[in-house]
C-alpha cells in the first residue's frame, strides 16, 4: 500500500500488548487529539474508541500474551484524525467483528459498539508486510 | 485504580478512584461481586472515577444482575461526565439507578 502524501504523521507508539500500558496509551491519544484542536467531548470519544480497540487486540488477538506488539499510528488527513492500529496476532475476519444488540443486558460485547458509535469510520485495511491486522479509525476534528 | 469497601446500616458502599479499565476491571469485578454476595443493598460511588471502559461497565452490569437476582438494590452514585458518556453509549443510563450523592441515595 503506497503512502498517502496528504497524511501528516503526528505520533507513532509501539507498545507491548499489556493491559497496564493502556492508560499510558490513552494519555498519548488524549494529548494528540488536544494538540490537533479537538473539543473535550471529541477527545474523550477518541480515547474511548482507541482504548477499546487496543483492549480488543490484547484480549482477542493476543489472548493476553504480553509479548505481543501493538503499533498505534496517529496521523492527520485534512480535518480528519486517523488512528491506525497494527498488530501481529491472529488474523481477524472482519465479518466476525460485530457489535452486539444493546437490547440484551449482558456484560460483554460493548467495545465494538463504542468504536462504531463514536468514530466516523472504522475498518480493517490490508496490513503492512509482516503484520496481521490493520484497523483504521477516522474521526473528524470537532 | 483504588477501592474502598464499607458496610453500615445494611448498606454496602464501594468507592472506586481512578481508571476502571481492562487492567483494573478484574479487581473491580471481584469487589463488586463480593459485595453482592453479602446480600445487602449496594451503592457504587464513582464520583472519583476518571475513566471507565467497556470492561468496567461489564463488571457493573454483572453486579447489577447479581443484586437484582437477590432482590437487592444496586445503584451508582456521583456519575461524572466521562463515566456518563460511556453509560449513554451503552444505553445504560436509563437502566442503572443513579444518584448524585450518597445522601440522595438514602445512605446515612
Amino acid at each position: 500500500m503506497s503512502q498517502d502524501d496528504s497524511q501528516t504523521p503526528i505520533i507513532e507508539l509501539v507498545m507491548p500488548a499489556r493491559a497496564d500500558r493502556l492508560r499510558l496509551m490513552r494519555n498519548v491519544v488524549r494529548d494528540a487529539a488536544e494538540m490537533s484542536g479537538c473539543t473535550p467531548d471529541c477527545i474523550e470519544d477518541i480515547v474511548i474508541a482507541v482504548n477499546e480497540a487496543c483492549a480488543n487486540i490484547i484480549q482477542h488477538g493476543y489472548h493476553r500474551d504480553p509479548n505481543g506488539k501493538i503499533i498505534l499510528e496517529i496521523r492527520r488527513r485534512g480535518e480528519d484524525l486517523l488512528f491506525r492500529l497494527i498488530d501481529f496476532a491472529e488474523r481477524v475476519d472482519p465479518a466476525t467483528v460485530r457489535p452486539r444488540p444493546l437490547g440484551e443486558l449482558r456484560p460483554g460485547g460493548l467495545g465494538t459498539h463504542f468504536i462504531r458509535s463514536v468514530m466516523d469510520e472504522a475498518e480493517f485495511l490490508p496490513p503492512p508486510d509482516g503484520a496481521s491486522n490493520l484497523l483504521q479509525m477516522v474521526k473528524r476534528i470537532r | 485504580m483504588e477501592q474502598e469497601f464499607s458496610e453500615k446500616n445494611g448498606w454496602i458502599v464501594i468507592t472506586f478512584r481512578g481508571d476502571i479499565d481492562f487492567n483494573s476491571s478484574p479487581d473491580a469485578r471481584k469487589v463488586l461481586l463480593a459485595a453482592v454476595a453479602r446480600e445487602r443493598d449496594v451503592l457504587v460511588d464513582l464520583s472519583a472515577v476518571t475513566y471507565i471502559d467497556s470492561s468496567g461497565i461489564a463488571s457493573l452490569i454483572e453486579a447489577y444482575q447479581g443484586a437484582k437476582a437477590k432482590d437487592r438494590r444496586f445503584a451508582l452514585v456521583g456519575i461524572g461526565g466521562a463515566v456518563m458518556r460511556v453509560l449513554k453509549l451503552a444505553h445504560l443510563d436509563r437502566v442503572f439507578t443513579i444518584h448524585p450523592t450518597l445522601a440522595d441515595a438514602g445512605y446515612r
